[in-house]
């Protein structure tokens, strides 16, 4: 595994939000982690971005453990996240978010940018107006390519579809499949489970802070209890 | 002609004036949207900063010309704006290191660093005082003029003319030639970029490896340099006065409000409009109106909207008027 986050426990303050859940992704494979709201989908991956301390359990990032490690070292050391909200500047432009994506990756800069581009085109267009003028989908492009730009091994995105006009989705989750060809791991928390699904190949179903289910995307579609208690039906 | 000389008129009362004044506002009202931008809070010891960058200045001053140097016609002063402000981003760090720091460490609201602040105003005030004493200090030498009210009527032959200060067209140009600098500082470096960015959501500037201490520091010095140009610039062009600059704080911070607070160019365009509605408003037109209207309908009294007395009430009525009309300020700054 390239990621493993093993027997996390763990809260804010006194409340326990994550009880032993375990997470994993191997290069190039996307996965999902889907469950009723409050079940810690969030809360899991902030943990394994060092953004909330736990109490027990590993994360095994590249074959070192990097439990101790601050947000910022996780980004050096090969990750990027992308939040839920506020995951770009807004009165900056396309390009200057691109910019700052790389502000500490400066010699791939030029080339990095342009391979953004190549992945959204759309931001290429619109490279030099402001990113709080943008539509939601744009922004989320925005956002993934910020990200991208301190060339991560792991990619992790916090509903990355939230806000997104239901066109959009399909196409957002297109390019997130061919960010996972170029051999980028992904691991993403979604709202449209269904769909988060078919493109997954691995799916963790959390309930409250525990893992209920975890197989490949497929499986998880298929299986009558997931489908009946999580997908509608 | 009377057009003309009704211009001149208000060119010398109004319009040079009011650019001058207009430009010391500006860049003190750029430090403090600069803070409240960068640093979260809005910064009360900013015009004792000011204060305290044009002490340092006139003490090297005095120094300098009792080694008998001076800047021929233009004010000494100058030579010594750059150590001036070598010592204000010091003291700034010096009250960043012991005052802020702590704040910052501890995450606290922005209304308690507004509260520490006053604080810092009151010591820097005491300091101030301390050193240089609470007395007015004129250090403006080399030439008062550019050119006079009797050069210029005597080379257009109008009844009317006006004067160009020398502290004057050096308050408006370095304004203009400052803002630039900063406007492409901020707008085109990468060291400017990340300051913006850090502003505009500093977990996600964190995220991207922006230093959090670096971005503090920088914005301090610039903030710091601001506020010794504003100083010693309002110092030349008018008197030092160690007890002004506690009143300067007010069209100052309305000056930022107006323009949109935490917008560089709102600071620049509320630090006129603050500036040139002072003297619009308090200027008496009874002259200027004389030439325009014929001779029977010549007003009698002073034709002044409001007596000089309430100059300061002018920024606070535009202050009140924007915040309830456009709470953002004329550009879209952060809303307050």
């Amino acid at each position: 595994m390239f990621l493993s986050a093993e027997n996390m426990l763990g809260g804010y303050g006194e409340t326990t939000i994550l009880n032993d859940c375990s997470l994993s992704v191997k290069k190039g494979e996307i996965a999902v982690i889907v469950g009723p709201n409050g079940a810690g989908k969030s809360t899991a991956m902030k943990a394994i971005f060092g953004m909330l301390d736990l109490r027990a359990g590993n994360i095994i990032f590249d074959g070192k453990d990097i439990s101790d490690l601050k947000p910022q070292e996780r980004v050096k050391s090969g990750m990027g996240f992308v939040p839920q909200t506020h995951n770009v500047f807004t009165s900056m432009t396309v390009m200057e978010n691109l910019e700052i994506g790389g502000f500490t990756n400066q010699e791939n800069l030029s080339k990095n940018i342009s391979e953004v581009f190549k992945l959204f085109p759309v931001l290429e267009e619109k490279q030099k107006q402001l990113v709080g003028e943008l539509s939601g989908g744009q922004r989320q492009q925005v956002a993934v390519g910020r990200a991208l730009m301190t060339n991560p091994k792991l990619l992790m995105l916090d509903e990355p579809t939230a806000g997104v006009s239901p066109l959009v989705v399909k196409e957002l989750f297109e390019k997130i499949i061919s960010i996972a060809r170029t051999g980028i791991a992904i691991l993403m928390v979604e709202q449209n489970a269904r769909q988060a699904l078919e493109i997954a190949d691995n799916g963790f179903v959390l309930v409250q802070g525990e893992n209920k289910y975890t197989d490949k995307g497929s499986k998880l579609l298929s299986n009558k209890e997931v489908r009946k208690a999580f997908l509608g039906g | 002609m009377d057009f003309l000389n009704a211009l001149a008129l208000i060119t010398n009362y109004i319009l040079l004036p009011g650019f001058t004044y207009g430009s010391q506002l500006a860049l003190g009202a750029l430090g403090v949207t600069l803070i409240y931008a960068v640093l979260r809070f809005s910064n009360f010891a900013h015009g004792e900063l000011m204060s305290f960058g044009a002490m340092i200045c006139i003490l090297f001053t005095w120094l300098g010309q009792s080694y008998g140097i001076n800047f021929g016609v233009l004010p000494t002063a100058l030579i010594f704006l750059p150590i001036a402000i070598g010592f204000t981003a010091l003291y700034c760090f010096f009250i960043e290191k012991f005052v802020f720091a702590y704040y910052r460490r501890k995450k606290s609201d922005p209304i308690i660093f507004l509260i520490a602040s006053i604080g810092v105003m009151f010591f820097t005030a005491g300091l101030i005082r301390f050193i240089i004493g609470p007395s007015d200090q004129n250090f403006n030498d080399g030439v008062r003029f550019i050119f006079n009210v009797r050069e210029f009527k005597a080379f257009t032959g109008l009844d009317e003319g006006f004067g160009l200060k020398t502290s004057q067209a050096i308050t408006i140009l370095t304004t203009i030639i400052l803002c630039s600098i900063l406007f492409v500082f901020l707008n085109k470096t990468r060291t400017g970029k990340s300051m913006r960015a850090f502003s505009d959501n500093e977990d996600l500037a964190l995220l991207s490896g922006i230093d959090p201490n670096k971005v503090v520091l920088l914005t301090w010095v610039i903030a710091g340099g601001l506020a010794t140009f504003a100083g010693v610039l309002y110092g030349l062009d008018k008197i030092y006065k160690p007890f002004i600059f506690l009143q300067m704080l007010l069209p100052i911070f309305s000056a930022a409000i107006v323009g949109g607070v935490g917008n560089p160019i709102g600071a620049v365009v509320g630090g006129y409009v603050i500036a040139l509605s002072e003297l619009f408003v308090t200027f008496a037109y009874r002259k200027v109106l004389a030439y325009l209207l014929p001779e029977s309908m010549e007003p009698s009294g002073m034709m002044q909207f409001l007596s000089t007395d309430y100059k300061f009430a002018v920024s606070f009525i535009i202050l009140v008027i924007v915040l309830i009309v456009r709470p953002t300020g004329i550009f879209r700054g952060k809303t307050i």
